[in-house]
C-alpha cells in the first residue's frame, strides 16, 4: 500500500488537535471557573489556572439553592427511568425481533411513526394529564411519560435481530418457558446493546430540560439542570462561581458512568460490524 | 427503513426451504403453541400500556385540542382558527426562519467536520486513537443546561475568552449576545460543539464496516486518496450521512434549551425558535389549543423535511 504522505499526516494531526482543544476546553474552563471567585471569573484577560475557591463556591451554592436535593432528584429520576426503560425496551424489542404474531407490522409501524414525531406534540396533553393526576412536582411525572421510549424499542429490536433463532429453539426443546428464555438467554446475550442504550438513556434523561422545567417547578422537587438554569435566569444577580461548581457536580455522574461503560458503549454503536 | 425488505427476504427463504424442514418447524411450533403465541403479546404489553397512555393518546388529544380555543379550562371548537392565526403571526415565521438559517449552516458544517474526523480517526497511521476519540466524544456527555451556562461565560462580550483570543488576533470583540447575526452564529457554534462528536462516532462505526479490500483494489488501480475519499468513502457512508442529517435537522428545528439559556431568544427574536414560541403560548399563557396547533405545524414541517431528505437521496437504507 502507498504510504500516507508526511504532509497529510501532519495536517490530520493538526486538525485533530485543534478540534480536541475546542472540544475539551469548555470542560476545562468549567472546572477552572468553579474554583474562582466571581470577580476572578470576569477578569480581563481571563484566568486560565484553577484557584482554591471550589469548596467556598459549593457551600455558597448549597446555602442559596437546594443543590443536594436537586442532585438526589436527578439521580432518582434518571436511575429509575433507565432501569425501567431498559427492561421494557428489551422485552418489547425481543417480541418484535424474534416472534411472528398478528398485528406485528401495524404495531411496529406505529412505534416507528411516533419515533419520528417531535416530542412537543405530546407536551400539552401530558401536562393536562399530569396536572389532573396531581403528579406535579413528583418524580413519576417525568419518569412514566419517558418510558414510552419508541427509539429504545427500535434500538433493541435491531440489535436482537441477529440473535440466532436456533438458540431460542434449542431452549424451547429443552422445555424452557418463554419468560425464562428471555431472562436467562436473551438478556445475558444482549448486554452490550443494553449497556449502550442504558448510557444513552441515562445521558438523555439526565439532561432532560423542557419537560422537568414545565412539570417540576418547585425548587425542592426539580432536577439539578433545571435548578441551575433557575440560578442563571435573567433579572437576578448570578453567582457564576457557585453555578459553575453546580455544573461540575451535575456532570460527575455522567462521566463516571461513561468511563465505566465506555467499552460497551462504543461496541453497542458499532453493532456487529467491529473488525478485530 | 428497509425492514420490510428483511421480512420479505425471510419469507422468500422460507418459501424455498425443503418440505421436510417446513414440517419440522410446524411440529416444533405445535409443541409450544399456546405459550409461543401468547408470549409476544405478553412481552409487548408493559411497553404498549405506557406507550398508549403517554404517547398515542396525547398525540390524538393534541390534534383535537389544536382545533379548539382551549385556554385553561374553557374550551370551544373553532376549526382552523388557531392554524390561521399562527400562520399569519410574524413571530412564528421569524422563529421558523431562524431555525432554518441555523440548520442550513449547522447541519452541513457538522456533517463535514464529523466525516473528516471519522476518516482521520479511522486511518491506520494515527496514534493514540482511543484518547482522541474520547476527547472528541466528550461534549456528548454534558447536559444542555450546563454547556449553555459554560458557553455564556466563554462568549461573554466583555470578559469571555473568545473575545480575548480575537483581541490577541487584533479582531474587534464580537457582540455574541446583542447582535442578531452573531447570536445565530453563537447558537451554531454551540450546537456544533455539542453534537459533532456524536455524529463522528456514528460515522466512524460506518467507516469501520467498509471493507478494506475496496481501498486496496483502488490503490492497485492507482486512485489517489482524494479520489478514494469521494468514490468509496462518501458513497459507503451515504446512508449513515443521511441518517445523521435527518436526525440533526429534526433536532435543530426543535431547538429550545440553547437559545433559551444562551440568548433568551434575543436579541429582538433573532434566536427565537418554534419550540420557544410553543412554550410561551402553552406554558406561560396556557393557551393549550393554540400551542397544540403550533406543535402540529412543527410536526408537519419536520415530516415534510424528512420526507424530502429521504426522497432526494433516493431512499438510502437507514
Amino acid at each position: 500500500m502507498k504510504k500516507t504522505s508526511l504532509f497529510t499526516k501532519m495536517a490530520a494531526y493538526l486538525f485533530l488537535i485543534v478540534v480536541c482543544i475546542a472540544s475539551v476546553y469548555p470542560f476545562y474552563w468549567m472546572f477552572v471557573g468553579s474554583t474562582l471567585t466571581d470577580s476572578d471569573i470576569f477578569q480581563f484577560p481571563p484566568k486560565l489556572l484553577p484557584s482554591g475557591e471550589f469548596m467556598n463556591n459549593l457551600t455558597g451554592l448549597a446555602a442559596s439553592a437546594p443543590v443536594w436535593k436537586g442532585l438526589g432528584n436527578s439521580l432518582l429520576i434518571t436511575i429509575v427511568f433507565t432501569i425501567a426503560t431498559l427492561y421494557l425496551c428489551a422485552i418489547a424489542g425481543y417480541a418484535f425481533a424474534k416472534f411472528e404474531f398478528k398485528g406485528k407490522n401495524v404495531m411496529f409501524v406505529v412505534v416507528l411513526l411516533t419515533m419520528m414525531l417531535p416530542a412537543q406534540v405530546t407536551l400539552i396533553p401530558l401536562f393536562k394529564m399530569v396536572i389532573g393526576l396531581g403528579w406535579q412536582n413528583q418524580p413519576q411525572a417525568v419518569i412514566l411519560p419517558a418510558l414510552a421510549n419508541a427509539f429504545g424499542v427500535f434500538f433493541m429490536r435491531q440489535n436482537m435481530m441477529s440473535i440466532p433463532t436456533e438458540m431460542i429453539e434449542a431452549a424451547r426443546i429443552d422445555g424452557s418457558g418463554e419468560i425464562s428464555i428471555f431472562h436467562k438467554i436473551i438478556l445475558p446475550t444482549t448486554l452490550p446493546p443494553l449497556a449502550a442504550l442504558g448510557i444513552l438513556s441515562f445521558i438523555q434523561q439526565w439532561g432532560n430540560y423542557l419537560w422537568p422545567l414545565i412539570i417540576l417547578q418547585e425548587r425542592e422537587s426539580t432536577t439539578l439542570p433545571v435548578l441551575l438554569s433557575m440560578l442563571v435566569a435573567p433579572g437576578q444577580v448570578v453567582h457564576y462561581g457557585q453555578v459553575l461548581a453546580g455544573t461540575v457536580i451535575s456532570i460527575v455522574p455522567v462521566i463516571i458512568l461513561f468511563l465505566l461503560l465506555q467499552k460497551y458503549f462504543i461496541a453497542g454503536i458499532y453493532g456487529g460490524s467491529v473488525k478485530g | 427503513m428497509g425492514h420490510p425488505h428483511l421480512s420479505t427476504g425471510g419469507a422468500e427463504v422460507e418459501a424455498t426451504t425443503t418440505v421436510s424442514k417446513k414440517e419440522l418447524a410446524t411440529t416444533r411450533r405445535k409443541k409450544g403453541w399456546n405459550q409461543k403465541t401468547l408470549a409476544p403479546y405478553l412481552f409487548l404489553s408493559p411497553f404498549f400500556i405506557v406507550f398508549l397512555i403517554f404517547m398515542v393518546y396525547p398525540i390524538i388529544e393534541s390534534l383535537y385540542l389544536s382545533f379548539t380555543s382551549t385556554q385553561g379550562t374553557s374550551s370551544e371548537w373553532i376549526g382552523l382558527e388557531n392554524f390561521k392565526n399562527i400562520l399569519t403571526d410574524g413571530l412564528f415565521w421569524k422563529s421558523l426562519s431562524n431555525v432554518f438559517i441555523i440548520l442550513l449552516v449547522q447541519v452541513p458544517l457538522m456533517l463535514i467536520l464529523g466525516t473528516l474526523l471519522a476518516v482521520i480517526l479511522n486511518s491506520k497511521f494515527l496514534k493514540a486513537k482511543a484518547l482522541f476519540r474520547l476527547m472528541i466524544f466528550l461534549p456528548v456527555l454534558i447536559d444542555l443546561v450546563t454547556y449553555s451556562i459554560v458557553f455564556s461565560i466563554i462568549f461573554h462580550e466583555q470578559y469571555g475568552i473568545m473575545n480575548y483570543l480575537l483581541g490577541v488576533l487584533h479582531i474587534d470583540p464580537i457582540q455574541w449576545f446583542s447582535d442578531p447575526f452573531w447570536s445565530k452564529v453563537l447558537i451554531i457554534i454551540a450546537v456544533t460543539w455539542r453534537w459533532t462528536g456524536y455524529n463522528t462516532i456514528i460515522l466512524l462505526a460506518g467507516l469501520s464496516a467498509v471493507d478494506d479490500s475496496l481501498y486496496e483494489s483502488a490503490e492497485v488501480d492507482g486512485a489517489s486518496k482524494f479520489t478514494q475519499f469521494f468514490k468509496i468513502t462518501i458513497p459507503m457512508l451515504k446512508p449513515i450521512l443521511l441518517f445523521c442529517g435527518i436526525l440533526s435537522t429534526i433536532g435543530t428545528i426543535q431547538l429550545f434549551t440553547e437559545p433559551s439559556l444562551l440568548t433568551n431568544g434575543g436579541p429582538n427574536n433573532a434566536t427565537n425558535t418554534p419550540v420557544m414560541y410553543l412554550y410561551q403560548f402553552g406554558f406561560q399563557s396556557f393557551q393549550f389549543g393554540y400551542a397544540s396547533a403550533a406543535a402540529y405545524i412543527i410536526t408537519i414541517i419536520v415530516g415534510i423535511i424528512s420526507f424530502f431528505q429521504i426522497k432526494l437521496s433516493k431512499g438510502g437504507e437507514i
